[in-house]
C-alpha cells in the first residue's frame, strides 16, 4: 500500500528514487575522567586532522559545483579548527581537569557559542550557527558516528528532510539528488528557490514527510501536483515513469521554443519575462528563454547581513543584471522591504498588522538616505543595459511625485558632478493597492509603465491575509473582482499609450494566461522555468477568442465559475 | 616587537570574510600576532578572537607582531589591508 503525502509543488518534474533522510543528529557526551591525557590528546590531533582533511574535500568540491563565494563559509569552518584560542583551551581542558576531550570540546563550543549568541549584532549572532557546526563534524569524528553528509551521497535519491539549509543545499551533489521534499517551506523558501535553479522536483511544506519516511524507502516526488507517493506500487511506479516521460518530451517541445517570440495564434505579440532576487538568477532567465526581467526584487540584497549594502555594491549587482540581459528590459523595483519581510539591522518596531504598516515605499520616503543611496546605485548602472525603475506600494499620486522627485534630485546631482546617466529610464509603479488600481487613469497619465502585482493586490483586495492558513480560502486570484480591477488598470494605460505588465503569481498560471490575453496585458512577468511553458500555451490561443472569454467572466459571480469556465472552455479543449 | 596602527576605511569594517582573509594569511608565520581595538586585545591568528572584536569602519587598530618574522608579519598584513580594500 502506498501512503500519498500532499505539500507545496515548489519545483516541477518528477522522480522516482530512494530516500535518504537528512536528519538533526544529536550526538551525546558523556564527561569520564582520563589518566593516560598524552594518549588523549594524540587522538584529538588525529581527529582534528581527518576533520580538516574533510572539510578541504567539501570546500573544495563546493567551489567547483556552486562556486567560490558558497565555498567561503568552509574556508571559515577551517579556520575555526586552526584557532589557537579554540583548540589550546580544549586541550588545556583535558590535561588540568584530566576529562576525554570530547566533554572539553563541547564545553569549550558550548562558552563560544553562548559569547556569539549574545552579541548585539545579528550577523555576529548568526556565527554561532558555525561554531555548532563545525563542533559537531569534530565530535562525530571523535566519537567514531558518521555525520550525515550529502556531499558523500552516491547512489540516486530524495532527500527527506524538514527543511533545507544554504550548508546543506550546497553539499548537495547534483548528480544524485533527484528530488527532494520537506516538512516545513512555501514556495518562496531557501528550499524551493534552490531546487528551482537546480530544476529538480520539490515538495515542500508537508508537514509529514518526516515522520512518515524512513530511509531506503522508494519514494515518488511529483513536484507538478505537488504530491509525494511513500512506497509506490508496481502500477503506480509504471504510471509517474510515463507522466515522467510526458513531462521530460513536453519540457524538450518547450525548449524549441526558447529563441521564439510570444505570439497568439492571430499573430498579436506579447512579452515574458522571469523574475529574479539575484544577479545570478538572470542565467535562468535567459536559458528559459525570457525577453526580460520583469521583476528584479532588490531586498535580498539587503537580507542575510548586517547592515546596508552600500552604493557600490548594489551599483555592481545592478550593472551585472543590466549586462548580462545584452539589452534587454529590466525592470528593477525598488527596496520592498517590512510586511513578511524583515530588516533586523533597521530596529523597526514590531506592527500589528505589518502588511498595512509601514514598509515599501512608505519606509523608504521616510528612511531617505537609505533610498536615495538605492536610486543613485541604480541611476549609475543605468548606462550598462535597458533599465526601467519602478517604486512597490503606491496608493497615492502624491507618493509616487515624491518618489519621482526625490529620483530625479539624485540624477540632477549625479549628473552635475560629471557621472552619466541614461535620459531612457522609464519609470513606472507597481499596482498592487485596490486605491491605484481604482485610480489607475490618474495615475496612467504620470507614469511610463504599470506592473500589477497580484500576491498583494489579491490580499488587499479580499481583505485576507496570505500568511494566515485560516482565511487562506479568501486568497482568489479568479475573482472577478480582481478582474475587474486588472481592467481598468490595464484599460487606462492603454487609452494613455502606456503599457501594463504583471509580476504576480498568476502572471504564469495556466488559468489566468487566457484571461489577462483577453484583457491584454502587454508583459507577464514569472519564475523562470514557467516561461515556456507560457509560451507554448499562448501560441495555441487566440487573443480575438480570449477577448470574448474575458468579457464573458468579467460578468460571473465567484472565482470558482471562472476557474471551471476556463478549464472547460479553454484548457480542455 | 613592531607595532603598526592602521584607520579601517572598509564601510563593513572587519567582517567575517576580510577576518578570514587575514587569519589565513597568518597561518605560516611564528610571531605573535596581536590586534587592538578600543583597548581590547585579540589573538590576530583566531577568527573568532577577531571576529569577536567587531571592528567597525573608520576605527584606529594597532597591530604587534613579535617573533623572528615579525617584519614580514607586518610586510604581509600592509599587503592583506590594500588588496582587501580595508584600510589604506
Amino acid at each position: 500500500m502506498s501512503t500519498t503525502i500532499e505539500g507545496i509543488a515548489a519545483s516541477p518534474g518528477i522522480c522516482i528514487a530512494k530516500a535518504f533522510r537528512l536528519q538533526n543528529q544529536e550526538l551525546q557526551v558523556v564527561k569520564t575522567s582520563v589518566t593516560n591525557t598524552e594518549e588523549e590528546l594524540q587522538r584529538f590531533d588525529k581527529m582534528l586532522e581527518k576533520t580538516k582533511a574533510e572539510l578541504d574535500v567539501i570546500k573544495t568540491e563546493t567551489s567547483k559545483k556552486l562556486g567560490e563565494d558558497k565555498a567561503e563559509i568552509f574556508a571559515a569552518h577551517l579556520l575555526i579548527l586552526s584557532d589557537p584560542e579554540f583548540i589550546q583551551p580544549i586541550k588545556d581542558k583535558v590535561t588540568t581537569d584530566q576529562v576525554n576531550v570530547e566533554y572539553a570540546l563541547n564545553e569549550v563550543a558550548a562558552m563560544f557559542i553562548a559569547m556569539f549568541e549574545n552579541m548585539d549584532n545579528e550577523y555576529m549572532r548568526e556565527r554561532a550557527a558555525d561554531i555548532r557546526d563545525v563542533s559537531k563534524r569534530l565530535l562525530g569524528h571523535l566519537l567514531g558516528i558518521e555525520i550525515i553528509n550529502p556531499s558523500t551521497i552516491s547512489e540516486e535519491v530524495v532527500i527527506i528532510a524538514e527543511d533545507l539549509t544554504p550548508s546543506d543545499t550546497a553539499q548537495l551533489n547534483r548528480q544524485f539528488v533527484k528530488g527532494f521534499t520537506t516538512d516545513i517551506g512555501g514556495r518562496t523558501s531557501h528550499s524551493a528557490i534552490m531546487a528551482r535553479s537546480m530544476e529538480i522536483p520539490a515538495v515542500v511544506g508537508t508537514k509529514h514527510v518526516m515522520s512518515v519516511i524512513e530511509n531506503d524507502m522508494t519514494v515518488i516526488v511529483d513536484g507538478i501536483e505537488g504530491k509525494v507517493l511513500v512506497n509506490p506500487t508496481e502500477d503506480e511506479i509504471k504510471q509517474y515513469n510515463a507522466k515522467k516521460i510526458a513531462y521530460e518530451t513536453q519540457r524538450k517541445e518547450w525548449a524549441k521554443l526558447k529563441n521564439e517570440k510570444t505570439v497568439t495564434m492571430d499573430s498579436h505579440q506579447v512579452e515574458l519575462g522571469g523574475n529574479i532576487g539575484t544577479p545570478q538568477d538572470v542565467k535562468g532567465v535567459l536559458e528559459n528563454g525570457g525577453e526580460a526581467v520583469g521583476l528584479y526584487r532588490t531586498e535580498f540584497l539587503y537580507m542575510g547581513r548586517s547592515q546596508l549594502p552600500t552604493e557600490e555594491e548594489q551599483f555592481q549587482a545592478y550593472k551585472t543584471v543590466l549586462e548580462s540581459m545584452e539589452g534587454k528590459p529590466v525592470v528593477v523595483r525598488t527596496l520592498d522591504i517590512g510586511g513578511d519581510k524583515e530588516l533586523p539591522y533597521l530596529d523597526l518596531p514590531k506592527e500589528m498588522n505589518p502588511f498595512l504598516g509601514f514598509r515599501a515605499i512608505r519606509l523608504c520616503l521616510s528612511m531617505q538616505d537609505m533610498f536615495r543611496t538605492q536610486l543613485r546605485a541604480l541611476l549609475r548602472a543605468s548606462t550598462y543595459g535597458n533599465l526601467k525603475i519602478m517604486f512597490p506600494m503606491i496608493a497615492t499620486i502624491d507618493e509616487y511625485h515624491q518618489a519621482k522627485s526625490i529620483l530625479f534630485e539624485e540624477k540632477k546631482q549625479l549628473q552635475e558632478t560629471g557621472i552619466q546617466v541614461s535620459n531612457n529610464i522609464e519609470i513606472g509603479i507597481m499596482v498592487e493597492i485596490p486605491s491605484t488600481a481604482v485610480m489607475a487613469d490618474v495615475f496612467a497619465k504620470e507614469v511610463d509603465f504599470f506592473s500589477i502585482g497580484t500576491n498583494d493586490l489579491i490580499q488587499y483586495t479580499l481583505a485576507a491575509d496570505r500568511m494566515n492558513e485560516r482565511v487562506s480560502y479568501l486568497y482568489q486570484p479568479y475573482n472577478p473582482a480582481i478582474l475587474r480591477l486588472i481592467k481598468n488598470v490595464i484599460d487606462a494605460a492603454h487609452t494613455h499609450g502606456k503599457w501594463v505588465g504583471m509580476c504576480g503569481e498568476m502572471a504564469g498560471d495556466e488559468v489566468a494566461i487566457p484571461i489577462l490575453l483577453g484583457l491584454g496585458l502587454d508583459e507577464f512577468s514569472m519564475s523562470a522555468t514557467s516561461i515556456l511553458k507560457a509560451r507554448s500555451q499562448i501560441s495555441m490561443l487566440s487573443r480575438s477568442d480570449m477577448k470574448t472569454i474575458a468579457e464573458k467572466v468579467l460578468t460571473m459571480q465567484s472565482s470558482e465559475e471562472v476557474q471551471a469556465f476556463i478549464k472547460s472552455t479553454v484548457l480542455n479543449r | 616587537m613592531i607595532a603598526k596602527n592602521y584607520t579601517i576605511t572598509s564601510e563593513q569594517g572587519i567582517h567575517a570574510r576580510p577576518a578570514t582573509v587575514i587569519v589565513g594569511a597568518l597561518t605560516n608565520f611564528k610571531s605573535e600576532v596581536k590586534i587592538e581595538y578600543k583597548g581590547k586585545q585579540a589573538n590576530l591568528k583566531s577568527i573568532m578572537g577577531v571576529m569577536a572584536l567587531g571592528v567597525p569602519n573608520g576605527a584606529t587598530i594597532t597591530i604587534t607582531a613579535d617573533g623572528e618574522d615579525e617584519a614580514q608579519v607586518i610586510e604581509k598584513m600592509d599587503e592583506v589591508m590594500k588588496n582587501e580594500g580595508l584600510a589604506q
